[in-house]
């Protein structure tokens, strides 16, 4: 089983075991990880699971879709790593991943 | 006050299961009107996720949000269902047993002997951007929505976001103020072309500021703004002075008005009996995503199930004296009469 890890604002760090084909926010949901609310559920229609992929995992997780983009611009602090969660699979790639949630949620 | 619009039953929230639910009603002869604070009917479906399939609708295994909403606004159909968009129910007053008096943010006044809570998530309303303190400035500097634009003549305008709200207000707001920004985080819009290219020309002819990046906080005294502290994508800080500020960060949903109507809540919902659906108050329903009873599913299909339910207990409210009949719409004569199709 792929294991992500989640690291707050704070800096604290939680590491999960994933289900391949889950997303990443439902991941974070199941485990009841703080700092992601995914609001609409998974619909890619708010931006309240919002994430900073590690740099280090940019290239395996790819780049926001532009659908993805457009509700990024809903976001707290948006950056150039910036994702939402409930749009990146869990792969075997994937596992080891590291993504830190922002201060807040929008 | 205008007469009040007399009806059997008043619906709170246009979308699926507020929708469902004028169906079951109009079965049991319980005439409906809907009020939804959107623009259009569908609630969530239409609202967030029009294009995306739904794959537990029992009987489709695949349905777009959109083609769901279109079915059931088919579906009920025959019983013309008098539907209040762009306005929210603000006040409930029991004046029967049962009977309420309902107003609207419109202006309109029902006299309903039932209400139906369908209201999802709640209402919709503009998303406040995740400034720290902005709440401070929302009843002098921050708007939004525009509601005159004279209000902002000669003002320094600030409009945040990149959808067609700030687009179509960049516009027109541009030949009023005596300067305006846009601010986006990026160069790509979610906007109508048209609306991009006209804002590109205006910045080209040096009317309007168009900015790249996020506000980040605001500075000011008295409720009154003076300035956007903003970060540019490469992480450096500048500063956007301004009397207004115009945010347009689409919708979020808030429980709202729903809140002062004296029903018991539970963490934002609304607790119900699980025979038919029914607050603590009697003759006020509330079905689907707003409801909540052991076991509570937010699923679609539980809405419908619960509109089904609660129809029976609201008929006979509307109805003391009639005795139920429990039909099938594959045999009844007169459901199918009702339905338009015997």
């Amino acid at each position: 089983m792929p294991k992500i890890t989640y690291i707050d604002a704070s800096g604290t760090s939680r590491t999960v075991d994933a289900e391949v084909g889950a997303t990443v926010m439902e991941t974070a949901i199941r485990n009841n990880i703080p700092g992601i609310e995914a609001e609409c559920g998974g619909a890619c229609a708010c931006a309240t699971c919002h994430v900073y992929v590690d740099e280090a995992w940019r290239e395996k997780t790819g780049e926001p879709s532009p659908m993805e983009e457009d509700m990024l611009d809903f976001g707290y602090d948006v950056r150039s790593n910036s994702r939402l969660s409930c749009q990146i699979k869990v792969t075997d790639e994937l596992d080891g991943l590291v993504v830190t949630t922002p201060e807040r949620q929008a | 006050m205008s007469d009040p619009i007399k009806t059997d039953a008043l619906i709170v929230g246009a979308g699926p299961v507020g929708l469902f639910a004028v169906f079951e009603l109009g079965l049991l002869d319980v005439r409906a009107h809907l009020v939804d604070i959107l623009d259009k009917t569908g609630g969530q479906c239409s609202e967030l996720y029009p294009e995306k399939p739904i794959y537990d609708i029992p009987g489709f295994p695949i349905v777009t949000a959109q083609g769901l909403v279109d079915g059931l606004t088919k579906q009920s159909a025959p019983f013309d269902p008098k539907i209040h968009l762009n306005e929210m129910v603000e006040t409930i007053e029991r004046i029967g047993d049962p009977l309420f008096r309902v107003t609207t943010t419109g202006g309109k006044t029902f006299e309903a002997k039932v209400i139906v809570i369908a209201a999802g998530g709640g209402s919709f309303q503009p998303k406040r951007p995740p400034i720290p303190g902005i709440e401070a400035y929302e009843a002098k500097s921050v708007h939004y929505a525009v509601r005159r634009m004279e209000d902002f003549r000669g003002k320094r305008v600030l409009i945040a976001g990149g959808g067609d709200s700030a687009l179509d207000w960049t516009l027109n707001l541009a030949p009023i103020a005596s300067h305006l920004t846009l601010l986006h985080r990026r160069s790509e819009f979610r906007a109508a072309p048209d609306s991009v290219n006209k804002m590109m020309a205006l910045v080209g002819e040096g009317k309007i500021d168009f900015v790249m990046g996020q506000a980040t906080s605001v500075e000011g005294a008295d409720g009154r703004i003076a300035k956007v502290i903003v970060k540019r994508n490469d992480g450096s800080n500048f500063e956007i002075a301004c009397d207004a500020v115009l945010p347009f960060f689409g919708l979020t949903m808030k429980l709202g008005p729903i809140a002062n109507w004296g029903l018991r809540l539970n963490e934002e919902l609304i607790p119900v009996d699980t025979e038919a659906f029914e607050t603590n108050e009697k003759g006020i329903f509330a079905i689907g995503d707003i409801n909540t009873y052991p076991g509570k599913l937010k699923l679609i299909l539980s809405g419908f199930h619960e509109a089904a339910l609660m129809a029976r207990k609201a008929a006979h409210y509307v109805f003391p004296n009639k005795r139920q009949v429990f039909q099938y719409t594959t045999s009844s004569t007169s459901l199918q009469k009702k339905l338009g199709v015997a």
